[in-house]
C-alpha cells in the first residue's frame, strides 16, 4: 500500500453549528465560508441575483439555505454540509436546524461531529432551542462546545449585554455539568470576530471564532479501551468463513481468544482477511477499522453478537436505564414495545417505566405516562433477551441505542446501569465437567408420601408490604394443616448462605439467585418453601422461577410506597428517607411489579385475615393431593 | 487512521450494512470516478466479490471511452451487469429546460429498471460536496413508490444507525460515499490505484471533471494531464465541480426539481 505524506491529506474536524431558530447560524457560517475563501466562484453573485430578482435583500444565509423551501420560509429544514479549511486543517461544517420542528435533523447534524459551535442572539438572549440544543450536545457526548453570543451589532458591541447572556447560559450549562470551552461575542452579518479579533470590541481579548474552532481537537479514536467489536455479518462467499464487523472500541490481534456476547461462545482469532490479495495481511487491527477475521474453529455466531476479550467482557443484561430523547410522531408510552437497534443487534423492548421527563428549558422533572415528540426523559427498557451493552459513561460506542416505532427511527438513547445488575455472572456456568445425577425417588412417591407436591410459594413486594408477616403465619396454618412447609426468610439467609453478599445490584441478584435454588432444592424434596424477599428485579424472579420449572408460584404482595413506609416495621424507611441507607427499593431504588403473578395479595386493602384466606384456597388447590384428586374426580 | 482509512472504513460498513439490511439491492454504475471508487469499496467490503448487480441506465449518449471502460471491466472485476436504455427525450416533461428534460432521461430509466427488478436498494456514489441539494440527503434514503425524494421530512440518522425498515412499494437509496469529496475520491483513486476513465486528464487545456451524457457535459479549462495534477488542482480551485453540467445551471431549481423527482 502506498503511503500518502502528512501533508497531502489533511486532518478533517466535524462542527455542528446550533442554536435557536433566527439567532443567525446560517448566516455565521454563509459569512465564514466567504471570509474564508471557501466558496465556489461565482456563490455570491449567483444568490445575490436571485436576490434581487426577488426583491429581497441579500443573505448570507441563501448560501447554505440553497433548497427552494428554504428560501421561501427563510428557516433551514435540513441539516447541511460545507467544506473550509483554515491554515491548520480541513472542516466540515454541518448547520443543524434551529426550528422545534425539525428536531431529528439538528440531532441528525450534531451525532456525527467531533465539536459544537451553539450560536445565541444578543437581542433575544438564551431561548428554548438554546437550551435544548446545549442539552442534547450534552446528552449526544459532545464535550467540546463553543458559544457565539451573535448580532453583537444589534446591541451596539456592548460588554454588559455579552456578560448578561453569557452569564445566563453558563450558568444553564454548569447546572448539566458542561464547561463550555469558549463563549465569544460575533457579528456574523458584519464579519466581526469570525476570521480576526474585532476592532468594534476592543474590551473582548479571547479567540475569534476560527482561532476558537482551531483550538478543537478531533475526536480520538478509542483504541485503548477495551474491544468492542458488534457482528456485522458472516460471509462464506469462498471457502473462507469471515465474520465482518467494524471495531467501536481496542484492537484485535491474531491469535487473540475473544469472547461473543452474549451467546458467550469463546474461540481465536486465526487472521484478519483483506482485499487485494496481493496486500500483506495485518496481524491487528484497531478502533474505526471495518475488519474480516476467520476462527481456529467453526462456532455458530451471527450478526448481533459482540466481540470482546474474556476480561472487560461487555455487560449482559435484559433490563437497563436510558435518556432518551423522541422524535416520533407518536408519544412513547409506557407498556408498548419498539424495536431497539444498538450496534448491530436487535431485539423488541418494551417500556417498562417512564421515570421522568427532563424539562430541557429549566431542568425540572416531571411524572408523565408518556414523552411526546421532542422530549427528553429517562426510562427503563426490558428487552425479550440477553442484550450485550455497555453505560455511554464508560463506553460511548456501545452504550446508546435508537429505537424504531413501525418503520421510523423514534429515538436514540444512552445506557446507565444504575441500579442494575451485570446479570452475565449469573447466567454463565463455570464448571464444565459436571453431569445430572438421576434421583432414586421420584417428585410423584414423595408427593404420595407427603400428601402434597413441593413447590416455591414465591412472595414478592416493597419492604413492609407484608411478605415476612404473611409466610411466617401461613407457615403455621400449613403445618398444622399436615404440610412440610418452610419459610426462607432474606435477613435469615443473609446470616449464613449469603452472608459474603452486600447490596450492590449484582449482590442482590446473586442473593435472589441463590435463594430460588436453595427454595428449588426444597420444593424438589418435596417440601413447599415460602420465600420472603422484596426481589425487586423482574429477572431475578424469573431466574427462580426458572430454578423450580412447574411449580413456582409467584405471589405479589401488593401495597403502595405510603403505606409500607407508615407501617416501617423494621425503621428502615426513615433511614432510607434521612440518606442512612443507599439504594433502598421503592425510595432510591426501583422495585419492577410482576407482570404476570399467579397470586396478588392487596394488602393496602384487605386484611391479613383475608389475605390468608385466599392464600389457603390457593395453596388446598394447587398443592395437596387431596384437593386435586376431588377435583379432577 | 489517516482520513482515507476512515473515509473507506466508513464507506466499508455502510456496504455491508446494506447488504445484510436489505433483501435485494443493486449498485448504480455511471462509469464515472466515484462509481468506481465505490465498486473498490465493494470487493474491499466484500474481500474480492460484489455481491449483486451494478446497474448501468444508458441514455445511448456516453462518450466513447465510457463505453469501452465498461465493456472492459465488466470482465476484470467479474461484474453482474444489468444494463438498460432510457426512454426517448419526447417522453419526458416538457415544461423542463433543455438540458435538465435531457437528464430527467436517465431518471425515467433508472425507475424503468427499478419498476421491472424491484429492488429494496439501490446503491449510488452521490457526494455531499457536489451539489447543495445533494449535502442535505442522508446515507440511507427513503424513497416513494415512483422513486421520489421527500426533502422535507427525512428520517433522523445517527450514530451509524440507519433507516432499514420500510413499507412495500418503497425502496431504500444508498449513500456509501455521501462524506467523501471530489479531492477525496482522487487521493484514494491515486492510493488504491483503481482505473479511471482518460476523459478525466487535461488534452489542450481541457479536462472533463465530471462525466456524464456527451451532448449535455462540456470540459473546464485546466493543465491537469496526471492523477497528481488533478489533485495539485483541486486543492486551489474555487470552480464548482459540476459546472459543466449544463442542467444544473439552467434555473436555480431545475437540480432540486430533478432530484425530487428521483434523480441521483
Amino acid at each position: 500500500m502506498t503511503q500518502l505524506s502528512q501533508s497531502a491529506v489533511r486532518d478533517l474536524l466535524r462542527i455542528v453549528i446550533v442554536g435557536h431558530v433566527d439567532h443567525g447560524k446560517s448566516t455565521l457560517v454563509g459569512r465564514l465560508l466567504h471570509d474564508t475563501n471557501s466558496l465556489p466562484q461565482g456563490k455570491v453573485e449567483e444568490i445575490r441575483a436571485m436576490s434581487d430578482r426577488r426583491g429581497m435583500p441579500f443573505e448570507y444565509a441563501f448560501l447554505m439555505d440553497a433548497l427552494q423551501a428554504e428560501r421561501d420560509q427563510g428557516i433551514t429544514i435540513d441539516t447541511s454540509q460545507i467544506w473550509f479549511n483554515t491554515e491548520k486543517r480541513n472542516y466540515v461544517i454541518i448547520d443543524a436546524p434551529g426550528h422545534k420542528e425539525f428536531l431529528k435533523n439538528m440531532i441528525t447534524g450534531a451525532a456525527q461531529s467531533d465539536a459544537a459551535l451553539l450560536i445565541i442572539d444578543a437581542v433575544e438572549g438564551v431561548r428554548e432551542q438554546s437550551r435544548r440544543h446545549g442539552y442534547l450536545l450534552h446528552l449526544l457526548g459532545i464535550r467540546q462546545v463553543a458559544v457565539a453570543i451573535n448580532k453583537m451589532d444589534l446591541v451596539g458591541y456592548s460588554q454588559q449585554r455579552f456578560e448578561e447572556v453569557a452569564q445566563e447560559f453558563r450558568s444553564y450549562l454548569n447546572d448539566l455539568g458542561v464547561v463550555p470551552t469558549f463563549i465569544l461575542p460575533v457579528s456574523a452579518r458584519e464579519g466581526e470576530n469570525l476570521t480576526r479579533r474585532s476592532a468594534a470590541m476592543d474590551w473582548y481579548t479571547g479567540p475569534a471564532v476560527v482561532e476558537a474552532l482551531d483550538c478543537f481537537v478531533s475526536e480520538p479514536l478509542s483504541s485503548d479501551l477495551p474491544l468492542r467489536l458488534p457482528v456485522q455479518d458472516v460471509y462464506k462467499f469462498d471457502e473462507r468463513r469471515i465474520i465482518a464487523g467494524r471495531i467501536e472500541s481496542g484492537r484485535v490481534t491474531v491469535g487473540d481468544e475473544i469472547l461473543f456476547s452474549p451467546s458467550n461462545k469463546t474461540a481465536r482469532v486465526k487472521s484478519l482477511e483483506v482485499w487485494p490479495d496481493t496486500l500483506a495481511s495485518p496481524s491487528r487491527a484497531l478502533a474505526g477499522y471495518s475488519v474480516g477475521l476467520t476462527l481456529d474453529e467453526q462456532i455458530f455466531v451471527e450478526r448481533g453478537d459482540t466481540i470482546s476479550h474474556v476480561r472487560n467482557a461487555p455487560i449482559e443484561t435484559d433490563v437497563f436505564r436510558a435518556r432518551l430523547f423522541w422524535l416520533g410522531h407518536d408519544p412513547l408510552i409506557t407498556g408498548k414495545s419498539y424495536k431497539l437497534k444498538l450496534n448491530t443487534s436487535e431485539v423488541q423492548v418494551q417500556v417498562q417505566k417512564i421515570e421522568s421527563v427532563i424539562d430541557t428549558g429549566d431542568l425540572s422533572l416531571s411524572q408523565p405516562v408518556s414523552v411526546e415528540r421532542n422530549q427528553v426523559a429517562e426510562v427503563i427498557l426490558r428487552a425479550r433477551r440477553m442484550l450485550a451493552l455497555d453505560a455511554f459513561n464508560d463506553k460511548p460506542a456501545t452504550g446508546r441505542f435508537v429505537l424504531v416505532d413501525g418503520y421510523d427511527i423514534a429515538g436514540g438513547g444512552i445506557i446507565s446501569m444504575e441500579g442494575y445488575a451485570d446479570q452475565r455472572q449469573l447466567i454463565t456456568q463455570r464448571a464444565t465437567n459436571i453431569v445430572r445425577v438421576e434421583q432414586g425417588i421420584s417428585d410423584e412417591e414423595r408427593a404420595r408420601m407427603n400428601g402434597h407436591r413441593g413447590g416455591v410459594i414465591w412472595f414478592t413486594g416493597l419492604s413492609g408490604a407484608g411478605k415476612s408477616t404473611l409466610s411466617v403465619e401461613l407457615e403455621r396454618r400449613l403445618f398444622e394443616k399436615g404440610y412440610s412447609v418452610y419459610v426462607l426468610d432474606g435477613d435469615n439467609i443473609r446470616f449464613g448462605l449469603n452472608a459474603n453478599l452486600g447490596f450492590s445490584p449484582e449482590d442482590r441478584s446473586e442473593n435472589i439467585r441463590r435463594v430460588g435454588e436453595v427454595a428449588a432444592l426444597f420444593a424438589r424434596a418435596g417440601m413447599i418453601a415460602l420465600t420472603a424477599f422484596i426481589s425487586p428485579y423482574r429477572s431475578d424472579r424469573d431466574r427462580a422461577r426458572a430454578a423450580a420449572p412447574g411449580c413456582f408460584h409467584e405471589v405479589y404482595v401488593k401495597a403502595d410506597v405510603q403505606t409500607c413506609e407508615s407501617r416501617d416495621p423494621k425503621g428502615l424507611y426513615k433511614k432510607a428517607r434521612s440518606g442512612e441507607i443507599k439504594e433502598f427499593t421503592g425510595v432510591s431504588a426501583p422495585y419492577e411489579e410482576p407482570a404476570a403473578a399467579e397470586l396478588v395479595l392487596d394488602t393496602a386493602k384487605h386484611s391479613i385475615e383475608e389475605c390468608m384466606a385466599q392464600l389457603i384456597t390457593y395453596i388446598e388447590a394447587n398443592f395437596s393431593l387431596r384437593a386435586m384428586s376431588r377435583k379432577a374426580g | 487512521m489517516n482520513h482515507l482509512d476512515q473515509l473507506e472504513n466508513k464507506s466499508v460498513f455502510i456496504l455491508r450494512e446494506a447488504f445484510n439490511r436489505l433483501d435485494k439491492i443493486g449498485m448504480l454504475w455511471s462509469l464515472g470516478k466515484d462509481s468506481n471508487v465505490m465498486i473498490w469499496l465493494a470487493k474491499k467490503a466484500f474481500f474480492g466479490h460484489v455481491p449483486f448487480p451494478v446497474i448501468h441506465v444508458d441514455t445511448g449518449k456516453k462518450f466513447k471511452e465510457m463505453y469501452e471502460f465498461r465493456d472492459r471491466y465488466v470482465k476484470e472485476w467479474n461484474l453482474t451487469l444489468i444494463r438498460d436504455t432510457c426512454p426517448p427525450l419526447e417522453d419526458m416533461d416538457p415544461s423542463l429546460p433543455a438540458a435538465a428534460r435531457s437528464a430527467a432521461r436517465k431518471t425515467a430509466g433508472l425507475k424503468k429498471v427499478q419498476d421491472r427488478e424491484q429492488f429494496s436498494g439501490l446503491i449510488a456514489g452521490i457526494r455531499r460536496d457536489e451539489q447543495a441539494t445533494r449535502a442535505k440527503e442522508r446515507v440511507f434514503s427513503p424513497r416513494g413508490q415512483e422513486g421520489q425524494w421527500d426533502f422535507r421530512d427525512q428520517p433522523p440518522e445517527f450514530w451509524d444507525q440507519y433507516k432499514t425498515d420500510y413499507p412495500p412499494g418503497t425502496h431504500i437509496r444508498i449513500h456509501p460515499l455521501l462524506h467523501w469529496t471530489e479531492l477525496d475520491i482522487w487521493q484514494y483513486t491515486k492510493r488504491e490505484n483503481i482505473p479511471t476513465i482518460g476523459l478525466y486528464y487535461s488534452k489542450n487545456g481541457k479536462r472533463y471533471r465530471s462525466l456524464g451524457d456527451e451532448d449535455i457535459t462540456f470540459p473546464v479549462d485546466s493543465q491537469a494531464a496526471t492523477i497528481d495534477e488533478i489533485i495539485a488542482e483541486l486543492q486551489t480551485t474555487n470552480i464548482s465541480e459540476r459546472a459543466g453540467r449544463a442542467m444544473d445551471h439552467e434555473a436555480e431549481d431545475s437540480f432540486e426539481r430533478l432530484r425530487a423527482d428521483g434523480y441521483l
